[in-house]
């Protein structure tokens, strides 16, 4: 079969499902969520499944992970176990409001969310886009079904997923922290849609972790819209630990309001393929935003953080730092684009990515971009790929530290300028100690967890 | 203790060291010099096990066991030590975990239990006063930011909490004012017992009026062309390198 008949079989498989079920994905959902779904439908036929000739999946091909025969959860199907006593899984010192995600739906039954301050949502969006539709308004703004395929097949199939809304001026103490797990009888794709509304004055963190709990193969497509409010501080952290089956694809896009600052960081630790696409833009004065990530891969494993700033205003600043550890045949992507439009004056952005290979084989690409319009902006970027410093390797041994030992502790220090960053002090422990464990070689799954997939 | 036996060294196809001959003993203390260039530090290196030193011909024995036949951390721990002429920066590593990580692999190799980190904390503390070394400096990345002196101070000062058996100061003067040479000095004599011995590498006399040495060896174009007393370290100071260089037909 060519490469060419293929591609269309498998937009036409897309197609015919969806023709299949676009009558029963507007059942129980609100029109917020079904308004947009036939327009995103049609530009995910424009666009089709990426493949390395669309320029920014250039360095991932998702075509193959498309292939296999999944079953669609377009319903609610309750979990089969109490996910409130499989337990806090990786974090466990960790004092957060705490609700869980199965199979991308919002769980029915979170008892761990515990008392948030006055004002705040935090709930299924499903049942937000009934309730409280004109907090919804913006909903899709953001996540342009034209400019992405991926965003427009999850606008197509979106059914629930959480929703957040922080009221202004509020400060939320405890991290909010959600648990995405990934659990279904066969092979499942899987959309997940969330909506964070943030309003002025906001002070909110947010923990996402990432799990499979059992061995079948998993193709999640995610999409997150985030509005910051003027003043507001958001900082999400995200740690990805799915089994080495699982396609993760996610897409979170930002805009900040004037004076806000919005911090992401990405640990991604296990997963076949992890594809992150950030997008941030900078729509108020002295906006700031910080975009961390960190991948530590092995074996076939494949990572591309894909990050877009837009400074689309005067007198911001962002910050990129991008660092991966590659072994054995992995192989890993980052492409960062800023684009400072024109009269966005006194823009500061910086942006960086290193990376580590550990053997001959692995392989890294990276590719910064950068459009600017405007002319008194300070930009500045650069991109290493190499292996580990032998002269400090050299002297690291010559005090009798074993070699093991030694590469360990280096590689370390290498992660350690992205989890520095960790503003939530046990957060920033237990990933220390989960990333020293990923580079160890252990397993770094969950300790507490009652499914031990041995992934 | 160390015997070096007609030792031949390339690096990259160009040799080096070309037949080094050389015995050390517990308790003394010789001193190399020799002109920039003539090989000192390669000596010091591969005697320190780095690996992209070629062994070409000649061998090394310490303690009586082959040392070439050893990785660069089973010596450390047998209680080689050497004072890099440049120490490396490792931004990322604190210094603080990087030297308890080291003690304790000693203490293992030893039999000993491991400190914990408060035991270490104490034990560390004892040592920095001995070198004068800013607290302050445990607090960073290993040699991150470090002056050229306070690299220097930072050997001696590792030397210190490992306590070698045969120390290896490559250049430990360079880039000291006299106090902070004189703490140097003034520690390394510290650490001295009829056990253990010292190979001071350096091109100045200077550091050897703190640190008198038994045995001074002038290394020149890759091979010891002098080996004398004390007196030769004077007698190089006055007349200076262009002396040797014309005795041996430059
Ligand atoms: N890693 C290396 N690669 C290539 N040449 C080297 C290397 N190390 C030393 N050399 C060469 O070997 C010679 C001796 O150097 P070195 O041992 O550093 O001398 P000294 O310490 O006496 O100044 C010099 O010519 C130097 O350029
Ligand atoms: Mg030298």
């Amino acid at each position: 079969m060519s490469v060419l008949v293929e591609k269309a079989d498998l937009s036409l498989k897309y197609t015919a499902h969806y023709n299949e079920v676009k009558e029963s994905l507007r059942e129980d959902s609100a029109d917020v969520l079904n308004v947009p779904r036939n327009k995103a439908f049609q530009d995910f036929v424009m666009q089709g499944i990426p493949t390395r000739k669309n320029e920014n999946y250039k360095y991932t091909n998702l075509q193959p992970q498309f292939y296999p025969e999944y079953r669609f959860i377009h319903r609610r199907e309750p979990a089969k176990v109490d996910l409130n006593a499989v337990g806090r899984c990786d974090v466990p010192q960790l004092d957060t409001h705490l609700a869980y995600i199965f199979n991308g739906w919002y769980y029915e039954n979170n008892k761990q969310v515990g008392q948030l301050p006055k004002g705040v949502i935090l709930e299924s969006l499903e049942k937000m886009a009934y309730e409280k539709p004109e907090l919804l308004a913006k909903y899709g703004t953001l996540a342009n079904t034209g400019d992405d395929p991926l965003v427009a097949l999850n606008t197509a199939f979106a059914k629930d997923g959480y929703f957040l809304y922080v009221p202004k001026n509020t400060v939320v103490e405890k991290p909010i922290q959600l648990i995405n797990f990934l659990q279904a009888n066969q092979d499942a794709f899987v959309t997940q849609r969330n909506f964070i509304y943030v309003e002025e004055g906001v002070d909110v963190k947010i923990i996402s972790c990432d799990h499979t709990l059992n061995l079948n193969k998993y193709l999640n497509n995610s999409v997150t819209e985030v509005f910051v409010g003027a003043n507001a501080n958001f900082e999400y952290y995200t740690l990805q630990n799915q089994h080495n089956q699982t396609t993760s694809l996610n897409s979170v896009f930002i805009h900040q309001e004037r004076d806000s600052r919005a911090t992401t960081l990405y640990s991604s630790l296990h997963g076949g393929l992890i594809r992150n696409n950030l997008k941030f833009i900078l729509d108020g004065e002295n906006a700031e935003a910080n975009l961390y990530g960190m991948a530590f891969i092995d074996r076939k494993q494949h990572v591309d953080n894909f990050t877009q700033v837009i400074h689309a205003k005067p007198h911001c600043q962002s910050n990129q730092v991008y660092k991966n550890v590659l072994d054995d045949d992995s192989t890993g992507a980052f492409a960062g684009r800023i684009h400072v439009v024109r009269d966005a004056q006194k823009t500061n952005a910086f942006q960086r990515n290193n990376n580590l290979l550990l053997t001959d084989k692995a392989t890294m690409q990276t590719k910064p971009q950068l459009i600017i319009d405007a002319d008194d902006v300070k930009c500045s970027h650069g991109a290493t790929v190499g292996q580990i410093d032998e002269e400090a390797l050299f002297y690291l041994r010559s005090r009798g530290i074993e070699e093991s030992k030694a590469r360990l502790m280096m590689m370390n220090a290498f992660a350690h300028e992205v989890i520095q960053r960790i503003s939530v002090e046990p957060l920033r422990d237990r990933i220390d100690e989960l990333v020293d464990k990923r580079l160890k070689g252990e397993v770094a799954r969950c300790h507490e967890c009652a499914y031990n997939c041995e992934c | 203790m160390l015997t070096i036996k007609d030792l031949y060294v390339s690096v990259e196809g160009t040799e080096i060291l070309k037949g080094i001959n050389l015995e050390v003993k517990p308790g003394e203390i010789h001193a190399i010099m020799g002109p920039n260039g003539s090989g000192k530090s390669t000596l010091a290196n591969v005697i320190a096990g780095k690996e992209e030193y070629e062994v070409t011909h000649g061998s090394i024995t310490y303690m009586g066991e082959d040392l070439l036949e050893q990785s660069p951390e089973d010596r450390a721990k047998a209680g080689l030590f050497l004072s890099f002429q440049y120490p490396v920066e490792i931004p990322g590593v604190p210094m603080v975990n990087f030297l308890k990580t080291a003690v304790n692999e000693h203490r293992k190799h030893r039999g000993e239990k491991e400190l914990t980190a408060g035991e270490f904390l104490k034990f560390m503390r004892e040592k920095m006063e001995m070198v004068d070394l800013h607290a302050q400096l445990t607090n960073r990345s290993v040699n991150e930011g470090f002056s050229g002196g306070e690299k220097k101070k930072n050997e001696i000062f590792q030397m210190a909490l490992l306590e070698p058996k045969l120390a290896i100061l490559d250049e430990t003067d360079s880039g000291l004012d006299i106090d902070a040479l004189k703490t140097v000095a003034h520690g390394v004599n510290a650490l001295r017992t009829p056990e253990n011995a010292t190979i001071v590498v350096t091109h100045y006399q200077r550091l050897l009026d703190y640190i008198i040495p038994d045995y001074v060896h002038v290394l020149y174009q890759g091979k010891i062309v002098k080996s004398a007393g004390k007196e030769l370290a004077l007698q190089l100071e006055e007349k200076g390198y262009d002396w040797i260089k014309q005795e041996n037909g430059n």
